[in-house]
């Protein structure tokens, strides 16, 4: 069954979505403990002084996804994936310096 | 349907040691995990890796494969023997983890239809177990422009699906979804009840897309900002010219600062992707000299004949 007639409209969760651990574990399906572990391991940096007022921006979302994957995959601990995150988010910046650099000397 | 070489896509010989194919596993998850991988087919890859580990990993299923004989070729046209799977004891509940994922080959031989999952399945059904339909993430490439002016994107999806009867199918599904104007790379948009269908009765799950752009020629975006690397002439850069710069929008003109340098940034504010704020556009310059030609290089010599330069002063030489 095909539904190309009609047009989805989603939720759009950008920059200016912010969401408390209730949402944020709803949106992951997750146990708060899980999203607590994540944040005690420096995967996750809410806002917030404690679990019942952190927040949390929608744009961690994806990096909470990612840790269950590679957790289950890779089969790292949490202080890895913290460590492969942020080595993954350097590379992603130094990629995209050396392709502005790549651009100015090419020809 | 097509073979499965599962010690071929694992690299590792027919005799390796549970051990072994744990091992190779997880040196190739390592190099293939859609989140960390740079390898070209990532993702393709990893599922494969994932559904050869499923088989391989778990001795019954291993045995059984391997009943098949040594003799098949990956890719080769194949069907399973007709007393497929007699002879083994299936543990309860070792259907594939993800057989919706797997190919048509696994699917037939492990997935929903095969003894292997034949007592998980029917354990379900047959007692009214109800549970809301799985959630699903797909990564979603667009265009930069689509970014900027919005429109509408038809998406292809392969969703496993559970029928009443607790078997797992795949079916194909095209999505239209409409992307507004100001997105940027790694927003999200949820469609609600889009996911899974629930279990007995359960609400369906959500599908979650995850945008990113396809590399454009021209910008690169960060956030909402974009940059372009916008070729001058010297004497462009020199004199401060006014050029004209490509933006999303179109062409706009902008005025150099005199004695612009190579490699350095200018913003033209407010012109990058839309949003509240709207992104700037960076423009990096690069200077290009002008093919050879008599006219140039009698210039160039006028130059170096009354231009006091040494742009090696700071080298000492």
């Amino acid at each position: 069954m095909s539904t190309i007639d009609r047009i989805l409209e989603g939720e759009m969760l950008d920059e200016s979505v912010w969401l408390g651990i209730g949402e944020f574990c709803a949106y992951l399906r997750v146990d708060r403990t899980w999203v607590i572990e994540l944040v005690d391991a420096g995967v996750l940096e809410p806002r917030g002084p404690s679990p019942d007022t952190w927040s949390f921006p929608a744009r961690a979302l994806p990096r909470a996804r990612a840790t269950e994957r590679l957790v289950n995959d890779l089969g790292v601990n949490l202080a890895a994936v913290a460590l492969i995150l942020d080595l993954i988010e350097q590379r992603r910046q130094l990629e995209r310096r050396l392709e502005e650099l790549e651009r100015l000397f090419e020809r | 349907m097509r073979y499965k070489d599962y010690y071929e896509v694992m690299g590792v010989p027919r005799t390796a040691s549970q051990d072994d194919i744990k091992r190779a596993y997880r040196k190739l998850a390592r190099k293939y995990h859609p989140d960390v991988s740079k390898e070209k087919d990532a993702e393709e890859k990893f599922k494969e890796l994932q559904e050869a580990h499923e088989v391989l990993k778990d001795p019954e299923k291993r045995a059984a494969y391997d009943q098949l004989g040594a003799d098949w070729r990956q890719g080769q046209d194949f069907r399973p023997p007709p007393d497929w799977g007699k002879g083994f004891e299936f543990s309860r509940g070792r259907g594939g983890e993800a057989p919706g994922e797997f190919s048509d080959f696994f699917s037939e031989l492990f997935g929903g239809r095969s003894p292997f999952a034949e007592a998980r399945g029917a354990g379900r059904a047959s007692r009214g177990f109800a549970a809301a339909g799985q959630d699903h993430v797909a990564r979603v490439e667009i265009d930069l422009e689509d970014a900027f002016r919005g429109g509408t994107r038809t998406i292809e999806l392969r969703s496993p699906e559970m029928t009443p009867d607790g078997h797992v199918i795949v079916k194909p599904r095209t999505l239209r979804v409409s992307i507004p104007a100001g997105v940027s790379e790694g927003q999200q948009i949820r469609l609600a009840g889009q996911g899974s269908p629930g279990i007995g009765g359960g609400p369906p799950g959500d599908l979650l897309l995850e945008l990113s752009f396809r590399p454009h020629p021209r910008f690169k975006a960060e956030g909402r900002d974009v940059t372009l690397t916008l070729p001058v002439a010297p004497w462009e850069a020199a004199l401060g010219e006014t050029v004209a710069v490509p933006t999303l929008g179109g062409s706009v003109d902008m005025k150099l600062p005199v004695g612009a340098r190579a490699g350095q940034k200018l913003r033209l504010r407010g012109r990058g992707l839309p949003g509240n704020p709207s992104g700037d556009q960076f423009v990096l310059l690069k200077i290009v000299l002008p093919p050879d030609s008599p006219q140039a290089r009698q210039l160039f010599e006028q130059m170096k004949r009354e231009v006091p330069f040494n742009p090696r002063a700071d080298l000492g030489s």
